[in-house]
């Protein structure tokens, strides 16, 4: 049967088929409704979104949402990096466990997220909550409590991006800087993190995107209050809820934007890295 | 030349990189106190709230005819449209990577935005094409069952497609160019060879996207309308317990979802390592 001989590379009716089968799903599930935020936000010109910016309530949220979700990012960042190191470069008891527990927040519903930190640093009832309030450290219902349970949410992107990198660059070049006299700080400057750079920024970029999205976890430790402790995400459900269809669109026209915008951020980038 | 510079000039120093100095233990301290804070104690919070009303109150919890039923429709909703996405994510990466059409870039865009679309908005989008007066299909699924289904779908697409992708762009197409030499036809090169060099990347995709749809929230609340025994998954019930002020209730159902999560982490682990030793 010599016409088998290149099966996968012959154009086919079954290759046809699948081609337009996988397009007719991707557009019917992601493309088509995703379009419908932009036609809804500007079906009357740009009058939706300058509702939202001309909201004072509305830019506080957009506000606290930027700044909850920098924070978050910053330390997974650091966090990711190190415990990245520490998994790859290091043996410690427990090293197993510890690299099976990073990737516990992808499995776990957001709501639980949220109600663990509750259960924890609630002000009333949490394990730590009294002491801390006590101390004048508000947690649950503030934005410490955002910012934890964004971080939770998130912690696993940057680890997930930079470990297998560091896998694969090995030690080589580090031991070469170590045996030539460098202390480990600048062993990591100077060797490690060039070599890792672009996977911590798509780790930075996807965990930013999850962060700003961030919606089940903070609405348990939020308590959601206007002008303080609402997020994006939130006033999209309020906005819908209220009947103010059109500022809902017009946030999640913002929040979709953004978060596209990083997608294609991300590929760009790694598009360059692969030609290099 | 940094202040940090713990050792300097310690030229000769052979030791193996695995060994823990003064500063990875530091940071080894460090790291693991904020990760106990953050997710470890307040999980152990979770389940020792769910144990503090003894095994009859959890039980009484998640026996909960709403509850059970929430419970029930999750898993068989996550269970069903993981079984979609192993088919169809497989397709959809064998498309990425094997067929070449103007266009195929963008499509790859394409995977990656439920994975960052905020899921609010995922539900936003999704009632504006299925669950509306004015869908421009004519289709109105918001509020029932199938709206769970939908969302799912949604939020879970990109982890089989991209588990399996990478696995597909490694394989040596001449080994089925030598099956093909050898007189295999399409069917038995797919079943005999792609299939199960395939299959560790599809199951751990498979988890991913099973342990995803167990726990989502953020795309039902505008779709899926919560409606008891009807449309209402097991995060939305434990969202309604934690607002009627019952966290033990609220901790038992999260419980339940843990333990669910957890036996997913051990079987992907078993997986990977199936897929390391045979790399």
């Amino acid at each position: 049967m010599p016409e088998t001989r290149t099966a996968h590379r012959s154009r086919g009716p079954v290759a046809h088929l699948l081609r337009f089968a996988v397009i007719a799903y991707l557009f019917l599930l992601v493309v088509w409704p995703v379009s419908l935020v932009v036609t809804h936000t500007f079906e009357n010109g740009f009058d939706a979104l300058r509702t939202v910016f001309g909201d004072a309530d509305t830019v506080a949220v957009l506000r606290l949402t930027a700044i909850a979700a920098l924070i978050a990012t910053a330390i997974n960042t650091v966090f990711g990096v190190g415990i990245s190191l520490l998994l790859v470069r290091s043996d410690f008891p427990g090293k197993r466990i510890v690299s099976s527990l990073m990737d516990l927040p992808l499995a776990i519903s957001p709501v639980v997220v949220g109600l663990s930190l509750v259960l924890v640093y609630g002000g009333t009832n949490g394990w730590f909550g009294p002491v801390l309030e006590a101390g004048g450290v508000k947690i649950i219902f503030a934005t410490p409590g955002i910012v934890m349970a964004t971080a939770f949410v998130a912690l696993p992107l940057v680890i997930r991006e930079v470990v297998p990198v560091l896998q694969e660059i090995g030690t080589e070049q580090e031991q070469a800087a170590r045996s030539l006299g460098a202390g480990p700080w600048q062993t990591f400057r100077r060797i490690t993190l060039p070599s890792i750079r672009w996977a911590v920024v798509y780790g930075v970029v996807l965990t930013l995107a999850r962060s700003l999205g961030e919606f089940g976890a903070v609405k348990v430790v939020s308590g959601n209050i206007s002008g303080q402790t609402r997020t994006a995400t939130l006033a999209v459900e309020e906005k819908y809820l209220n009947w103010e269809q059109e500022s809902a669109y017009a946030i999640a026209f913002l929040l979709a934007g953004v978060s596209v915008l990083c997608i294609i951020a991300v590929s760009i980038l790694r598009a360059r890295a692969d030609r290099n | 030349m940094t202040a940090v510079d713990l050792a300097p000039g310690r030229t000769g120093d052979t030791r193996p990189a695995g060994a823990l100095n003064r500063a990875s233990a530091v940071g080894l301290g460090v790291t693991m106190t904020w990760f106990s804070l953050l997710v470890l104690i307040p999980l152990a919070a979770v389940v020792a709230t769910a144990a503090g009303g003894g095994i009859d109150g959890f039980w009484r919890a998640v026996t909960n005819e709403q509850t059970a039923h929430a419970i029930r429709l999750t898993v068989i909703s996550a269970l069903v449209v993981t079984a979609i996405n192993v088919v169809a994510g497989t397709a959809i990466a064998w498309v990425l990577v094997r067929d070449a059409f103007p266009g195929k870039a963008l499509l790859e865009l394409v995977i990656d935005i439920p994975f960052a679309l905020p899921t609010i908005v995922a539900g936003l989008v999704l009632l504006a094409l299925y669950g509306s007066d004015d869908s421009p299909l004519g289709v109105d699924v918001a509020n029932t069952g199938t709206s769970v289904y939908l969302a799912f779908l949604f939020v879970t697409l990109p982890f089989v497609v991209r588990t399996v992708q990478p696995v597909l762009e490694e394989m040596e197409p001449e080994v089925e160019e030598a099956a093909a030499s050898l007189g295999a036809g399409r069917r038995t090169i797919f079943t005999r060879i792609i299939l199960p060099t395939l299959t560790p990347a599809i199951a751990a995709g498979a988890t991913l996207s099973f342990a995803r749809g167990v726990g989502e929230y953020g795309s039902l609340v505008l779709l899926s309308g919560n409606l008891p025994f009807e449309s209402e998954v097991a995060s939305v019930r434990i969202m309604s317990a934690i607002e009627n002020d019952n966290p033990a209730a609220a901790a038992s159902i999260a419980t339940v979802l843990l333990i669910v999560s957890l036996l997913v982490i051990l079987l992907l682990d078993v997986v990977q390592r199936r897929v390391a030793r045979r790399a």
